[in-house]
């Protein structure tokens, strides 16, 4: 329940920050989206099991936490990172590009 | 069969992992004219594999390879059947074609630009032997993050604003993808779509799936989620454009049509779904390329028109609809680049891609204008071209399966497709020159009017992009024509020539329609890597 709850706030206030606008907002509310999306992912492996998995081989199938969906998260992870630091680069060039053809704008791109 | 085994454990992984260590090895090396030549090795490599896949495959076999030699199941799996061999051979030809012509535009000369393709190809092949929903999930993202990188390089201020628009576009895909992915995971306890065989049935995970497939259709460009295509597409340089059509529209296509032929069954709601999604992507894509006052912005409405003739099959007739799916895709994909290849060969030498700038280039440059005319009449689907036979395939499945609103919307959105090259070819090569036309009324090129206040947009973007303004009466340099022609004329051959294709299209059909070879391959043990 408590995981159901997080990523219907983490959703809610994504997407509001998404079609709120202004280029911050807008990455700021996919962060907290793609972490909606993670926490989902999570949840479908199963919170009620939390032993560490393969570890020493005195882990139990019933109490061990499915490492499956940790790897994808992890992946899910770093493949966001990277496009998230792509997109603020990319606002920043858009950014200091239109200062520059239109200064009245003052570099704002909203 | 030691053929198969090479395949399996050899060839299926060095069709991802090759063109990623060219992208290191062209990174390293920069802008030269090794790097170039190490690109264009690549798509050559690729299709001499997906020949000999094609050749392994053609009577319905399946070659699997479990990574790391897991049991079937719990490995991923990289699999190739016949639909996935076309594919990578098809795409291997795009990819060469498209470099020839960018080195000529000279975008080689960019040290971001081997490398940025090699990997996203990396991507789109390892996209299309996947097994595995996240593995999937992952090659789209290789391919993406590539893409990215080409949209904005040009780093003009249009071409940095449609790629943060693409960039957005593509990231909520993603994380709905990643949701889907979650939620199939919750519901079944595996993505492994060969595992998830016929579960669609059952309303939660038809559902979960769903999800992805949505994830999917925004990649694909189909309508409601097609507006972003003609917003993005037109406005980076032409080379990027004709190489992105053939490739990453196409993984979402693709992607559709295995996860549809393996986890769903045919079923009332699927088919309805299906049916008016790609009915009205063929509408609204045609009606938006008349509206359209520039090549690559009318090219790309035409792009959103074709996905819904590519995927309508899925639902219609079984294998019969399946095959037409097939190949479709494949036509569709190699006259969609060349239209690209000419359009953009047209903007690079005359500077412009505003359709009502142009005018009467046929008479200096007749190879060209040959080239869109082939490509163009393909595209509409009259024989002896490839679109005549795909098209016939589609209205086939159609009449098989009873579905008389198809047949309607498919010809007549046919007529509009020739309406609208027509406008596009009168417009850039016959009809009267530029120069003729000042003398003449202006008022009848003003009335292209809606379409202008983009069409000036793109023209900021293009008239960069045309290092070289060339003067109206100079030779277009042969390497930027002679890539789109290539392309015509391999229309124009399965055209003339299509038995073998639809011989091939028709097992890759049957395959996809009863996919129980593909399932039992990638969840039975070793497969032909056992061997």
């Amino acid at each position: 329940m408590t995981l159901a709850i997080a990523v219907a706030l983490l959703t809610g206030v994504g997407v509001f920050l998404v079609v709120r606008g202004g280029a911050v907002r807008l990455i700021l509310g996919f962060i907290l989206l793609g972490h909606a999306a993670n926490l989902v992912i999570i949840a479908a492996g199963g919170t009620f099991r939390r032993e560490a998995p393969l570890v020493d081989g005195g882990a139990v199938v019933e109490t061990m936490a499915d490492p499956l969906p940790q790897a994808f998260v992890l992946t899910a992870i770093v493949i966001t990172f990277g496009v998230t630091v792509y997109l603020l680069s990319l606002v920043a060039r858009t950014a200091k590009q239109s200062a520059k053809q239109d200064p009245e704008q003052g570099g704002r791109d909203d | 069969m030691t053929d198969v085994s090479f395949l399996s454990t050899w060839a299926l992984p060095i069709v991802f992992i090759g063109p990623l260590i060219a992208a290191v090895a062209t990174f390293v090396l920069g802008a030269t004219w090794v790097s170039r030549v190490i690109g264009l090795l690549v798509p050559v490599v690729v299709f001499v594999v997906a020949v000999l896949l094609i050749l392994a495959t053609m009577d319905g076999e399946v070659v699997v390879s479990q990574i790391a030699g897991w049991p079937g199941g719990v490995s991923i799996a990289f699999v190739g059947d016949l639909f996935s061999a076309l594919m990578l051979a098809t795409t291997a030809v795009l990819v060469f074609t498209s470099l020839v012509f960018a080195y000529a535009a000279g975008l080689g000369m960019d040290r971001w630009f081997v490398p940025a393709v090699s990997i996203m190809t990396a991507g789109v092949y390892g996209a299309y032997v996947t097994a595995d929903l996240f593995n999937l999930f992952v090659m789209v993202e290789v391919a993406l993050l590539p893409s990215y990188i080409l949209m904005s390089r040009q780093g003009t201020l249009t071409a940095l604003r449609s790629a943060r628009l693409y960039l957005i576009v593509n990231l909520t895909a993603s994380t709905l993808f990643l949701a889907g992915l979650g939620l199939v995971y919750g519901v079944t306890g595996t993505v492994n779509m060969a595992a998830l065989a016929g579960l669609g049935v059952l309303p939660v995970v038809g559902i979960a799936t769903g999800v992805i497939m949505i994830a999917l259709m925004l990649k694909a460009a189909l309508v409601p989620a097609h507006s972003w295509l003609p917003a993005t597409y037109p406005y980076t340089s032409p080379a990027v454009t004709a190489l992105f059509s053939g490739l990453l529209t196409k993984i979402g296509a693709y992607a559709l049509v295995r996860i549809i032929s393996i986890v769903y069954e045919p079923g009332q709601l699927l088919t309805v779904i299906v049916i008016v999604v790609c009915v009205v992507s063929m509408v609204v894509g045609v009606f938006g390329a008349l509206g359209e006052g520039t090549i690559r912005g009318t090219l790309t409405f035409q792009m959103v028109s074709g996905m819904g003739y590519i995927l309508v099959g899925v639902v219609l007739a079984g294998a019969i609809g399946m095959a037409a799916v097939v190949f479709y895709l494949i036509h569709h994909m190699i006259v969609m680049t060349s239209l690209f290849l000419t359009g953009g060969t047209v903007e690079h030498e005359e500077g412009t891609g505003i359709v009502r700038r142009l005018g009467g280039l046929a008479r200096a440059h007749p190879i060209a204008s040959l080239a869109f005319l082939l490509a163009g009449l393909s595209l509409v689907g009259l024989p002896p071209f490839s679109g005549f036979w795909a098209k016939l395939g589609v209205l086939t499945a159609a009449a098989d399966a009873g579905a008389a609103i198809v047949i309607v919307v498919v010809l007549v959105v046919s007529v509009g497709t020739l309406i609208s090259m027509l406008k596009l070819g009168t417009g850039i090569f016959w009809g009267t020159s530029r120069g003729e036309r000042e003398d003449e009324d202006m008022p009848s090129d003003v009335s292209v009017g809606p379409a202008s206040t983009r069409a000036g947009a793109t023209g900021t973007a293009i008239d960069v992009a045309a290092a070289v303004e060339a003067p109206p009466v100079t030779r277009w340099r042969p390497l930027l024509v002679i890539p789109g022609l290539a392309l015509a004329l391999v229309s124009l051959g399965i055209g003339v020539f299509p038995e073998w294709l639809l011989e091939l299209t028709q097992t890759a059909g049957q395959s996809l329609a009863d996919p129980s070879e593909y399932v039992s391959a990638v969840l039975g043990g070793g497969g032909g890597g056992g061997a």
